[in-house]
């Protein structure tokens, strides 16, 4: 279909009027510039937004209790309780579909008092006890060492895993930190790996402040017993935590003989939800940012198809002669199609390279800026632009539609009449 | 090479209706070279448009190289044209973006032939018409006579049966226009059928027949001598 000479055709022809050629090539490289421009900043927003997820585990959701509310089995409303190591079994148990449960303790807080203490240096931390499962539901790099194991668990080590910034405010520069011991609250644990959290974002300096020693260890020796702090839980993929959870609050009210219907014992915040909301949000952003874009392509489509139909109209007499040369009406209908095609698509790839460029151009003053909240990486897949160039070719050929069809309706020898 | 016989044609325009054509009959054996005369509206045209199966005639048959032309769409119109035809027109119809060899490649581009034979092949015909050195030029930076030699050429390259002139010399001075004769009467010399519409007596008389029209049908038929062009130029 496309041999050399089709090419010179058409070149040539539209060659013949570059001014022209030019400005009805700009709409659809506005328009694609634009549809692409707007997937990107909407991917940019996206982007942004998801960062604050950080890396946990988005099928997840954290479970703590509250005072009941209601009065059950005889014992009063407002009454507190704990959950306890055995109800990580219980749940593990009985509740299908669950990837992780971590139980958690926390020790002190955001910016509280000295806790921690290293010769004469003292900082203040947060200090958590935790399972090794944890360091899947929240990816970390472990810089140097190791993370919590079993057996850590199992014998009760006093050993802990400092974050950066632990490192920062209780050692000298080069020095070595593994094998060393901190004392915490006034017991000794020994440091056996240093971590950072992946992608930290906004609530980097915390991160780094933190401390993770095993959980049994931790109750032993902050006075926790077997007590749970609270739970963090992930679902296993494909299954939402959204459709599992009420099974798991309904173990727990059984288990701590609280009333069926008192749902303001059991606290949680789930995470899955947030994600699926924010994620759902995003999903329409994007459909209405391929369909302003899309509209916005459409009048750019439409120039082209208005242009070639003044185009054929100019050469009505052109066209005329070449049917008299013995051109056929469906070889001059494929030559105005093609030309309309090909303006398209060149126009359409200069626009998405152009888009490609501002992109770029943004990331780069982003990068040197710093981030900005809200937005990060603006960038579109292959996928769009494979997407944008289907769109090109299919409004090309519709854009060329009409004008091929005017270009053969007029009989050849009233073509060649024509001044 | 064609035959005509008892060609109607009538144009509708509203309630009116023009008979153009009323029952034409006329035979052009190969190799002659006949002119048609008449004036504006005695129906010329419109015959030469229906030979050159740029229109289609409403009753009557016409065959032209043994072939019924009859009923045809489009596609197969523009087939036999390319294949049977060279149209060479008043005002030369050359494509004005495109160079004197281009032009001339064009009836065989829609051939379907080769670039490179077709540029071989249109060469030659430019050398024909003596425009050989002007191959790359536009139609703009050629003068008229040239710019209807260019026509010539083009009508030649798919090397047609039958060659149809509308008023070939209808925008040229005197000189050019025996410059032109000169040229087709070569032409009708090595044997191609020609037909040439004017209403200019000395071109017509430089065929070898003139058919004379008036109101749509034939008045007159007869064998002329041949003045030739070449002792004008």
């Amino acid at each position: 279909m496309f041999s050399k000479d089709r090419w010179n055709e058409i070149l040539e022809a539209l060659n013949a009027n570059k001014f022209r050629t030019f400005l009805t090539a700009f709409g659809v490289f506005w328009g694609i510039t634009i549809l692409v421009l707007l997937l990107a900043l909407t991917n940019g927003l996206k982007n942004g937004v998801m960062s604050d997820f950080g890396d946990f585990a988005t099928n997840s959701m954290f479970m703590w209790t509250q005072g009941t509310s209601k009065p059950y089995k005889g014992l009063p409303k407002g009454r507190y309780f704990n959950y306890k190591i055995d109800d990580v079994a219980a749940i593990k148990n009985q509740v299908p579909n669950l990837k992780y449960v971590s139980p958690r303790n926390q020790l002190g807080g955001f910016r509280g008092n000295n806790n921690v203490i290293r010769g004469t240096k003292t900082g203040a931390f947060e200090i958590y006890g935790d399972y090794p499962e944890y360091i899947k539901q929240q990816p970390m790099d472990i810089i140097d060492g190791r993370f919590l194991s079993y057996s850590d668990i199992e014998a009760k080590r006093k050993i802990c895993v400092v974050g950066t910034g632990v490192v920062k405010g209780l050692y000298d520069k080069d020095e070595d930190v593994l094998g060393t011991y901190i004392k915490i609250n006034g017991v000794n644990f020994l440091v056996v790996g240093t971590f950072k959290m992946s992608n930290s974002r906004g609530d980097g300096e915390q991160d780094a402040n933190t401390i993770y020693i095993p959980f049994t260890t931790f109750g032993q020796a902050f006075n926790r017993g077997d007590r749970v702090g609270w739970m963090a839980i992930t679902a296993v993929d494909g299954i939402p935590i959204t459709s599992i959870k009420k099974q798991v609050f309904e173990l727990m009210k059984s288990r701590h003989k609280v009333h069926p219907e008192d749902d303001r014992a059991i606290g949680h915040f789930d995470l899955s939800e947030q994600f699926e909301r924010i994620n759902g949000l995003f999903s329409i952003l994007t459909i209405v940012g391929y369909f302003v874009g899309a509209l916005v392509l459409m009048s750019g489509i439409i120039g082209i198809s208005n242009i070639m139909l003044i185009v054929v109209k100019e050469r009505t007499k052109e066209i005329g002669i070449r049917r008299a040369l013995g051109a056929s009406p469906w070889t001059i209908k494929s030559q105005i199609l093609q030309e309309s095609l090909i303006l398209t698509i060149l126009s359409g790839m200069v626009g998405i390279s152009f888009a490609a460029l501002v992109i770029w151009i943004m990331n780069t003053i982003l990068d040197n800026a710093g981030p900005v909240e809200n937005f990060a990486n603006p960038s579109v897949s292959m996928q769009v632009v494979f997407t944008a160039l289907i769109i090109l070719v299919v409004s090309g050929v519709l854009a060329g539609l009409i004008p091929a069809n005017s270009a053969t309706k007029m009989k050849p020898v009233d073509a060649l009449r024509i001044e | 090479m064609i035959q005509i016989k008892d060609l109607h044609k009538s144009y509708h325009m509203g309630s009116n209706s023009l008979h153009v054509l009323k029952g034409i009959n006329f035979d052009v054996k190969e190799g002659e070279l006949v002119s048609i005369m008449g004036s504006s509206g005695s129906g010329k045209s419109t015959l030469l448009n229906i030979l050159g199966m740029l229109d289609e005639a409403d009753t009557g048959s016409y065959i032209l190289d043994n072939v019924p032309i009859k009923g045809l769409n489009e596609k197969i119109a523009a087939k036999y044209r390319n294949e049977f035809l060279g149209f060479i027109f008043q005002s030369f119809n050359l494509i004005n973006y495109k160079s004197a060899l281009d032009n001339v490649s064009m009836p065989l581009y829609y051939k379907g032939i080769k670039r490179k034979e077709r540029t071989e092949r249109a060469m030659h015909y430019l050398e024909k018409v003596g425009l050989a050195q002007w191959s790359h030029h536009l139609p703009s930076e050629l003068s008229g006579g040239q710019k209807q030699r260019v026509a010539i050429a083009r009508a030649l390259a798919s090397d047609p049966k039958v060659l149809l002139a509308d008023e070939p010399t209808g925008a040229l001075d005197t000189k050019t226009s025996y410059e032109v004769m000169e040229l087709i009467q070569g032409i009708n010399d090595e044997g191609k059928t020609i037909l040439v519409v004017t209403h200019e007596h000395d071109i017509a008389q430089m065929t070898k027949r003139i058919v004379n029209l008036k109101d749509g049908v034939i008045i007159d038929d007869s064998k002329v001598e041949q003045v030739r062009a070449s002792q004008y130029v």
